[in-house]
């Protein structure tokens, strides 16, 4: 599993993004002990955005974010995460797509 | 921001978007278009394949200047496990026709490309803004949105909500629920590029032909899910999805599943000496008929991925998205031309259509599959993929073993794996849901 962590970076590389600094899109709530589908998307974020830190907490950093909504659909109903899109313009830009 | 009224806002350019943007502004309705990439088609994410007769239904000669790859001429169909592939393969030298059936597209110039012609037809497209919120009044009567840009809210008679499987804007008036996690596949895809001529020749094809391959089998590792590859002109789509519910049962990785799929020894060769420019993420629907959602509504209407609009069995999506669109508009403007306001009574006409179109009819058809893929998922996509390949290999294998005793350890294999009530169960429930 180590050698696609580092390559999810490399991935991530590859893409065009406009970051809104200072305004992430998605927060995770405040908690004790993450959900196990807040866990699970520190595993299953295609971008890699979810880690767990030191206290067992789950955090996320939503520049790699491409937008696809598989943790809104797994944790907003629940309250684990809040979920946007990022402000007109910001975010990912898809070359290709 | 103006306070003039439009006669319909549309949120989102996607496929649904520009086509309901596109039939209305080419009735004369005063329309606005609402996108939050930085150009139509910076957000959108497809394989992806164009059915061309749902375009030429709305733009009859978009061959003369759509940014189109190559149009297909054959389809592989693969099953897999960790070594092998067995195939099915249909080529034919009739869809070398003068108007082809299917093309490979790159969404991203293809949307611009179709946002083009939707601002040619009259419509006011405003990008980098994103809706926030559906106004209502007091009646509960969509009257327009919010947006993150100042200026308060933008008045509509109506609103088309072609947000994508992701909407917000129908989901947080709860005119929706957002998908549940198995109503939806999470895929990745990455773009390899080769020269043209290296394509042609790997895939053997001329000119613009194409080729696709769909995959299935133990690169979902036992998840519902499905592998692609796409011949593009000058680059390859290779992505794979599955599931969100199997997902986050399974906490696989699907970025690491990407690279194992790549590394396949029947995809490896394929992709070899390819520079990748863009990895990308997109849901898929895939509740199905079951999980259409309200289609209507005063001031508004939902089309394409946001109505769960997706044929999963076919892998077609953007021709019911494109079909949803522009009848949601010929809808709309019809209502118009006839004086009527956009209430729930009136726009009721936009469904009524679509139950009589391919759309909900293909949908209706396979209403079942989503539930018998969900719940027998490690059976379709693990152990028959094993035991077919298994079998396969046995039938071309030559080592001095009587025929009559592989075919009684074929038999055997598929007895000890599924049982013989279970195969026949199998069977059965897959023809029903078929049906």
């Amino acid at each position: 599993m180590t050698t696609s962590l580092v390559r999810i970076e490399d991935k991530l590389y590859q893409n065009r993004y406009l970051v809104d600094a200072g305004r992430p899109h998605i927060k995770v709530r405040q908690h004790q002990s993450p959900s196990s589908n807040l866990l699970a998307l520190t595993l299953v974020c295609p971008a890699n955005c979810y880690e767990v830190n030191e206290d067992g907490q789950v955090e996320i950093t939503a520049d790699g974010c491409m937008e696809c909504g598989t943790c809104r659909v797994l944790c907003e109903e629940s309250g684990d995460i809040d979920w946007s899109y990022p402000r007109g313009g910001f975010g990912v830009l898809f070359k290709f797509g | 921001m103006t306070v003039e009224k439009f006669d319909a806002i549309v949120v989102g350019a996607g496929m649904s978007g520009n086509a309901a943007a596109y039939t209305m502004a080419n009735r004369g309705l005063k329309v606005l278009q609402l996108e939050r990439g930085e150009y139509p088609g910076s957000k959108n994410v497809q394989g992806a394949i164009l059915y061309a007769n749902m375009l030429e239904t709305i733009i009859p000669d978009f061959r003369d200047d759509a940014p189109l790859e190559r149009h297909l001429v054959e389809q592989r169909f693969w099953v897999m496990d960790d070594t092998s592939h067995t195939g099915m393969h249909y080529r034919s030298d009739d869809f070398n026709e003068p108007a082809p059936n299917r093309y490979t597209i790159i969404r991203a110039q293809f949307d611009k490309w179709f946002s083009r012609k939707v601002r040619a037809a009259g419509a006011i497209v405003l990008c980098e803004t994103t809706a926030t919120e559906l106004a209502l009044d007091a009646d509960g009567k969509v009257i327009g949105v919010h947006t993150d840009r100042e200026g308060g809210i933008i008045h509509a008679d109506v609103v088309v909500l072609a947000e994508g499987v992701n909407g917000l804007l129908g989901t947080r008036a709860g005119f929706r629920k957002v998908p549940k996690p198995e109503a939806v596949a999470l895929a990745v895809k990455e773009m390899h590029f080769l020269p043209e001529e290296v394509i042609a020749e790997r895939f053997g094809l001329s000119g613009n032909q194409g080729c696709v391959i769909e995959a299935a089998g133990t690169i979902s590792r036992g998840m519902a899910g499905l592998g692609f590859l796409y011949t593009n002109k000058e680059s390859i789509s290779l992505g794979i999805g599955c599931l969100v519910s199997d997902f986050a049962a399974t906490m696989e990785s699907p970025y690491a599943l990407l690279e194992a799929f790549k590394g396949h020894p029947s995809i490896r060769p394929l992709l070899a000496g390819s520079e990748i420019k863009e990895y990308a993420a997109h849901l898929i629907p895939e509740g199905g008929f079951k999980a259409i959602p309200q289609l209507f509504g005063n001031g508004w209407v939902v089309v394409g991925d946001a109505a769960q609009l997706n044929n999963a069995v076919h892998r077609e999506g953007s021709n019911l998205a494109m079909t949803s669109g522009r009848i949601a508009g010929e809808t709309i403007a019809m209502v118009k031309s006839r004086g009527r306001p956009m209430t729930s009574e009136n726009l009721c006409l936009y469904k009524a259509m679509l139950d009589k179109s391919f759309v909900v009819k293909d949908l209706r058809k396979y209403k079942d599959m989503p539930a018998l893929i969900h719940t027998n998922s490690r059976n379709f996509f693990m152990t028959y993929p094993q035991l077919l390949s298994q079998a396969a290999q046995n039938f071309v294998r030559v080592d001095g073993t009587p025929k009559i005793e592989k075919e009684r350890a074929t038999t055997a294999a598929f007895v000890k794996a599924r049982s013989r009530w279970g195969l026949v169960s199998d069977a059965v429930r897959l023809a029903l849901a078929w049906r």
